[in-house]
């Protein structure tokens, strides 16, 4: 029975398990149910993508209605792999969660915090998995407003001003995306993205859609911290709790991203939305992005901080592999989106290591963190791969991105991946120098709590995972290929 | 004559009339406008009234903030519950038709738990805002 309601299942077990963690009366024992739920996600979400490969996809409707009328789900190689994403760093970050989150929560909000994240989880898998783009809609808001409220948890005060700040733009980003929805269904009469797809070519109305166009996608880029629209971003990152910033880090924005290939590719098409203008506005906003980004990383002196402007470069880099059009800089992008999550948990989840004692990022307080040598290994293949060095993910995203730019002929955009690249060794060598070959001053005898077991294995689990995917790409690029030339309407 | 009689008088009168208002639109939801959100919002202004008119301790001796905190989810589990029980039955998630032999009076007991669900969740959890954002003026 549960083959054919895994895709469901998929969204229903944290919704269900949300609930039961707020009731549940032990920290333990909610902490034990959210992993239990993690774990068993975790499997499906393996399995659906094993389902979907080579190009099928999986339907599902809801409550028995058939679309348009009623909410399907529909699974493909692109929400597949996003699912995955979510899925993995959502385990990951709960194993690292425990030691971490009661650092720095108070024990009797800690049933409500993992309840919280719960919604969060829901609402992400909700957004991708989702074939209704006013569901999506619905799954946006659960995901967004459940955020704020872990931001808001943050150890220090700012934490609230961070939340709202984020709240602000969340909620502008959310309602443009629904306008855009409405003047969608005001000329098409359909809000089932497929029926929606078939519909677009045949509207009489052709100005209302490009206006639903134009604010979805504001919406949609703001969701998604494109520049220039990241100025959320960095106090987000920078204030959450430890675990939160990693779980962000790796899932929301790439989900907001998710969602603009969708809509981009799949819902208006290449003909009506990318006409050669926008194609070319994304290629120079993603470009600003990664020289931008890394620019105001190298400035940066805390290290959360300096961690949430790599993010909006390396975001820049998908946005560039998506305004190439081309199966390669397509599946770039995708595979960009997976392998920047996994190495941006990752160097989060370290950065929260060692702001267990001390309680900041702050790089001066950080300086000569040498009491904890395997630190280094983490920071050291989490900062590999943001340049893109071979052997870790980042290379291969990269790899593929500069192989599109080539193919296209596109010159200048070679010269600024690969000057992002330049820049990252600057950033990564500024936080790795700071931490390691800096003599601490005053010398600190560390204090304060220890990093748990899981915590260490939470960062094991994702170095391996950098330079696993770094070596052996049939699995990630495969299904980000298939996506691309499935989304491209290219067959092999 | 104390100056908040009449409000505490009319609050008592009103009180039960704004519950049985709720009620109806509760359970009106699957034929006419209304449903369990708006019942919940409504029962909930039901509370805010009783808070304004005699005070944050009396109301928390009938409901204590412990209670709203699980009455709030236990409205999403009665939701998702049914769902799921779908599901068992072998359905799709929320095809409430399978929920007893008659599709029709299948649909009907789905969608009367399901806005249930609804009504319990937003009527606590209003209520819930309410007294929590009450205590923080109290104290500061």
């Amino acid at each position: 029975m549960i083959e054919n309601h895994m895709t469901i299942m998929l969204v229903v077990l944290p919704m269900l398990a949300a609930p039961l963690i707020a009731l549940l009366p032990s920290k333990n024992l909610s902490w034990g149910l959210a992993i239990l739920t993690a774990t068993l996600q975790l499997y499906l979400a393996v399995n659906v993508l094993l389902d979907v490969q080579g190009g099928t996809a999986i339907h599902y409707e809801l409550g028995g209605w058939a679309p348009p009328w009623g909410i399907s789900y529909r699974l493909d190689s692109l929400n597949g792999l996003m699912a995955l994403l979510v899925c993995l760093i959502n385990f990951v970050c709960l194993l690292y969660a425990k030691a971490s989150i009661e650092a720095e929560i108070p024990g009797r909000k800690l049933g409500l915090f993992y309840a919280t994240w719960q919604l969060v989880v829901t609402g992400l898998l909700g957004i991708v998995l989702t074939g209704d783009i006013f569901n999506l809609f619905v799954f946006l808001e659960i995901s967004s407003l459940s955020t704020y409220a872990l931001i808001g948890m943050g150890r220090q005060r700012q934490a609230l001003m961070a939340a709202f700040q984020y709240l602000l733009s969340g909620t502008l980003g959310a309602s443009f995306f629904l306008i855009g929805v409405g003047l969608c269904y005001a000329a098409t009469g359909t809000l089932n993205m497929q029926d929606l797809a078939s519909q677009i070519g045949q509207s009489d109305q052709p100005m209302t859609l490009y206006s639903g166009f134009a604010f979805l996608f504001t919406g949609l880029l703001l969701k998604a911290a494109i520049y220039p629209l990241h100025a959320w971003l960095p106090n987000v990152y920078q204030f959450s709790p430890q675990a939160v910033s990693a779980l962000l880090s790796a899932t929301s924005t790439k989900v907001a991203l998710y969602v603009v290939v969708r809509c981009l590719l799949d819902v208006f098409g290449v003909e009506f939305s990318l006409s050669r203008l926008f194609a070319d506005l994304l290629l120079l906003a993603g470009s600003l992005a990664i020289l931008f980004g890394s620019l105001r990383a190298i400035q940066q002196t805390d290290l959360k901080r300096l961690l949430a402007y790599s993010s909006i470069a390396q975001l820049g880099y998908s946005v560039v592999g998506l305004g190439l059009l081309t199966v390669t800089g397509l599946s770039g992008a995708l595979v960009h989106l997976f392998n920047h999550g996994i190495t941006k948990a990752a160097l989060f989840m370290g950065a929260g290591m060692l702001a267990l004692g001390p309680g900041t990022t702050l790089l001066t307080r950080l300086a000569g963190g040498t009491h904890r040598p395997w630190l280094l290994l983490l920071f050291l293949t989490g900062g590999l791969s943001l340049i893109g060095f071979p052997g870790t993910v980042g290379f291969i995203s990269k790899w593929m991105l500069a192989l599109a730019a080539i193919e296209q002929g596109h010159w200048w955009l070679l010269v600024v991946i690969l000057l992002g690249s330049l820049l990252a060794i600057l950033y990564v060598w500024k936080f790795i120098e700071t931490l390691y070959f800096v003599p601490q001053n005053p010398p600190e005898t560390s204090t304060g709590p220890v990093p748990g077991r899981g915590m260490w294995l939470a960062c094991g689990l994702l170095c391996l995972a950098i330079v696993y995917f770094g070596l052996d790409t049939r699995f990630t690029l495969g299904v980000a290929m298939d996506a691309a030339r499935q989304l491209l309407g290219v067959h092999p | 004559m104390r100056p908040d009689l009449l409000l505490k008088v009319l609050a008592k009168f009103l009180i039960p009339f704004i519950l049985i208002f709720a009620f109806y639109v509760q359970f009106h939801g699957d034929f006419s406008p209304g449903g369990g959100f708006q019942a919940g919002v409504i029962i909930s202004a039901a509370a805010v009234l009783y808070v304004l008119a005699f005070g944050l301790e009396l109301a928390e001796r009938g409901i204590p903030l412990r209670a709203l905190q699980y009455l709030s989810s236990t409205g999403i589990l009665l939701y998702t519950g049914v769902g799921v029980a779908c599901l068992l039955k072998g359905g799709n998630f929320l095809d409430y038709s399978v929920l007893l032999d008659n599709d029709v009076a299948g649909q009907h007991l789905g969608i009367i738990l399901i806005e249930l669900g609804v009504g319990i969740t937003v009527a606590s959890t209003l209520t819930l805002i309410f007294f929590t954002f009450a205590h923080w003026s109290r104290h500061s």
